[in-house]
């Protein structure tokens, strides 16, 4: 990155070091780098340009990087998804924005059909380095179609990848490799999380940059899940916004002697299956916990490989703490639909106390 | 039909079509006429599983796609549209391999041939010739230069809402597309006046503050010459275009369909107009551009080609089951990975 680099609204001055950011800020920083580093990253949809998105996550791009790189869409998901296959297919990286995700929806169609498959389609000659932004899942008594889990939706198309950062620091790294992909990635943002500060590392900017030349893993261990917290008596498994809820759970648990351990599963597609056999290997117990329904959840996935490389070892079957198969409700619903902390805290005692019959 | 513009006229200066060119027009509707023709045969003889059809739609494919400029322009096709990628000098048996079941998309390449992978999700592609148009312009290619997107779809893709989305996309941020939409009066059974409200595709464009033009599909010149009036409108950089060639799909939507189920032949033979070939043979003999000869000669050539291609087709093999996991991403992923090895173990038994 270069030292002459303008700091944006928000954000001190500072070139690297470790600082402390929101995830709004270290998303937008990490935009604002990536944009500075590669030319052909666009950044595009509605709203994203002059008023910096609703999130404020573009804030200040389109002033300091021109309207070419950064600009607004008219009012059409499937025309912002659609478009960023031709982008893609001239040569350009685009990073779309839907404002919600529950209006991925409308897009469902150039996501699937078209983005998901033109690399293979093509037999590899037309690779879709696009990285799709949703911010996602709930927490923010928003209105209908403002707080979905769309997660299982995505993974389970072939061709997609899917990552949920949970603190500032991964949010600005994960997105400067999500970026730097060949494969398109959807970027799952977890929104109620956006104005938590966090401590970011920036001093391994020039890393992401080489993950962006070589393809390899930038050191920071970027491609698969993190130990959110180490723990001998049970795994947690979690992401996003859960990932920080089921902290304060570990925190309480303690109090009485449990000791959890939190695994931060970060991408849902690839799942780091390695990590959950590890963790689970150790703790011979798991419960993940999803806002996503529970009904072919990703939590059902989860539980499948941790089945496939523990069952000899398990102490439980896997359980899951997971929002309801019901439409996601409104916001004085909400704290109902979320597991909380009770719930996860009941999830824990199953798999404690399960006894084989 | 005449050539009639809805909006504005897109027109420039370019001399008329040499007989050389003529020629060379009528020699890729001869030879996109007799394979396509050909590739229904191999569906009934079980060369290939499946085709779509064009009869009666070559002059408007020809027409449009030898106007195309493969240095810098690139089509966005569905999957009717052989006789485009015949005029664009496409490798045909990458192209046809589709229809042979070898592999979704074809086997040609898309960058060298500028012609996008098939696909057949009715409008999916005109989003991408906007996305790819407007990465034209940031580019910024001199006046002049710029690339062109091409897209090709039907009055049936026209009622999807993309479309919409590509035309308003398009004509707010001016991008270098042309829109050729061939109504070939059906979307499988049903007929245009039940699909297109408003009268036509092309005057939807109004809506737009696009240019728009309804040109005679069946005329290969009026097509050549309203496409590329258009590109030419597109590379000087004043946006979009929408093109309406009015044409005829004579027999079936595709090798499944039994048009007999909605419409007679009386009506066929009455409503499809003239064919196109055989008008346009009949102009080049008024004009004295060709003779029996040469029309002969263009036979003799189609036909070898098809030969050519149906020997290159026939002696596809299937894919190597593995690249059915090894195309899926750029950077594959370790469950992808081991579902290939656990593939070529049981299957394999390596
Ligand atoms: C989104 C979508 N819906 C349905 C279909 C099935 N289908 C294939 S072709 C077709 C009719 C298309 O008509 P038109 O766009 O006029 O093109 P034509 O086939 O006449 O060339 C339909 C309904 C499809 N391919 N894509």
């Amino acid at each position: 990155m270069s030292e002459t680099m303008t700091a944006l609204p928000g954000i001190e001055a500072a070139a690297a070091g470790v600082q402390q950011l929101s995830m709004q800020q270290a998303l937008n920083r990490a935009l604002d780098e990536i944009l500075a580093e590669n030319p052909k990253a666009v950044i595009f949809g509605e709203d994203c340009g002059r008023l910096g998105g609703v999130f404020r996550i573009t804030d200040g791009l389109q002033a300091k990087h021109g309207e070419d790189r950064v600009f607004d869409t008219p009012l059409a998901e499937s025309g912002i998804l659609g478009m960023s296959v031709g982008l893609a297919v001239a040569g350009f990286h685009p990073i779309p924005e839907v404002q919600f995700d529950g209006f991925a929806y409308p897009a469902i169609n150039q996501i699937v059909c078209q983005i998901a498959r033109m690399n293979y389609r093509s037999r590899g000659t037309l690779p879709m380095p696009i990285t799709l932004r949703v911010p996602s899942f709930g927490g923010i008594r928003a209105p209908e179609h403002h707080g979905e889990s769309l997660e299982a939706l995505f993974a389970h198309v072939p061709g997609l990848k899917v990552v949920s950062p949970s603190t500032p620091n991964d949010a600005y790294h994960l997105l400067k490799y999500a970026a730097a992909r060949p494969d398109p990635v959807i970027f799952m943002e977890p929104k109620s999380r956006y104005w938590q500060k966090g401590p970011v590392d920036l001093t391994s900017v020039d890393a992401a940059t080489a993950a962006h030349d070589g393809g390899a893993d930038n050191g920071s261990n970027l491609t698969g899940a993190r130990v959110a917290r180490e723990g001998r008596h049970l795994t947690l498994v979690a992401w996003g916004a859960m990932v920080a809820r089921c902290l304060q759970v570990a925190e309480l648990a303690a109090e009485d002697g449990i000791d959890v351990e939190v695994l931060d599963l970060r991408w849902l597609k690839p799942i780091d299956a390695e990590a959950l056999a590890t963790s689970v290997g150790k703790t011979r117990r798991a419960v993940v916990v999803h806002e996503a329904p529970l009904t072919s959840g990703l939590g059902a996935e989860v539980a499948q490989l941790i089945t496939q490389s523990c069952f000899a070892t398990l102490k439980a079957p896997v359980e899951r703490v997971t929002g309801f198969d019901v439409p996601y409700p409104s916001g004085d619903l909400e704290d109902e639909y979320i597991p909380n902390i009770d719930r996860i805290l009941f999830g824990i005692q199953r798999v404690l106390e399960y006894r084989r019959g | 039909m005449t050539t009639k513009a809805v909006l504005a006229a897109v027109d420039d200066d370019a001399a008329p079509l040499t007989h050389h060119q003529l020629r060379e027009l009528y020699t890729l509707m001869a030879a996109v006429r007799h394979l396509d023709t050909s590739a229904v045969a191999w569906q009934r003889q079980g060369i290939i599983p499946g085709y779509a059809p064009e009869l009666g739609q070559e002059a408007a494919q020809v027409g449009s796609g030898y106007a195309v400029d493969r240095t810098r322009d690139f089509v966005f096709p569905t999957y009717r549209e052989m006789g485009v990628a015949r005029a664009m000098g496409l490798d045909m048996v990458g192209y046809m391999s589709t229809h042979k079941a070898t592999w979704h998309g074809g086997m040609y390449n898309p960058l060298e041939s500028r012609f996008a992978p098939i696909q057949a999700v009715v409008a999916g592609s005109v989003l991408h010739a906007v996305g790819w148009a407007h990465g034209q312009t940031l580019s910024g290619h001199a006046e002049g230069e710029t690339g062109v997107a091409m897209t090709y779809f039907g009055d049936g893709a026209s009622s999807q809402g993309d479309v919409h989305e590509a035309m308003n996309f398009a004509a707010v941020m001016k991008a270098p597309v042309v829109f050729f939409i061939q109504n070939n009066g059906w979307a499988i059974s049903l007929p245009t006046e039940r699909q297109v409200a408003g009268g036509s595709v092309a005057a939807r464009a109004a809506g737009y503050g696009i240019p728009s033009l309804q040109v005679d599909g069946n005329d290969v010149v009026a097509v050549f010459e309203a496409t590329r009036s258009a590109l030419a409108h597109c590379r000087a950089g004043n946006g979009p275009v929408v093109i309406e060639a009015m044409t005829y799909r004579r027999g079936p939507h595709s090798t499944a369909d039994d048009p007999g189920r909605y419409r007679t032949l009386d009506e066929e033979r009455t409503d499809a107009g003239e064919d196109p070939l055989e008008r346009f043979r009949q102009r080049l003999l008024d004009e004295g551009v060709a003779d029996e000869a040469f029309f002969a000669e263009a036979q003799r050539k189609a036909e070898e080609e098809e030969e050519a291609i149906r020997t290159g087709i026939e002696d596809l093999g299937p894919r190597p089951g593995a690249e059915m996991f090894g195309l899926v991403f750029q950077e594959p992923t370790p469950a992808l990975q081991s579902q290939a090895t656990a593939w070529r173990e049981e299957s394999e038994h390596v």
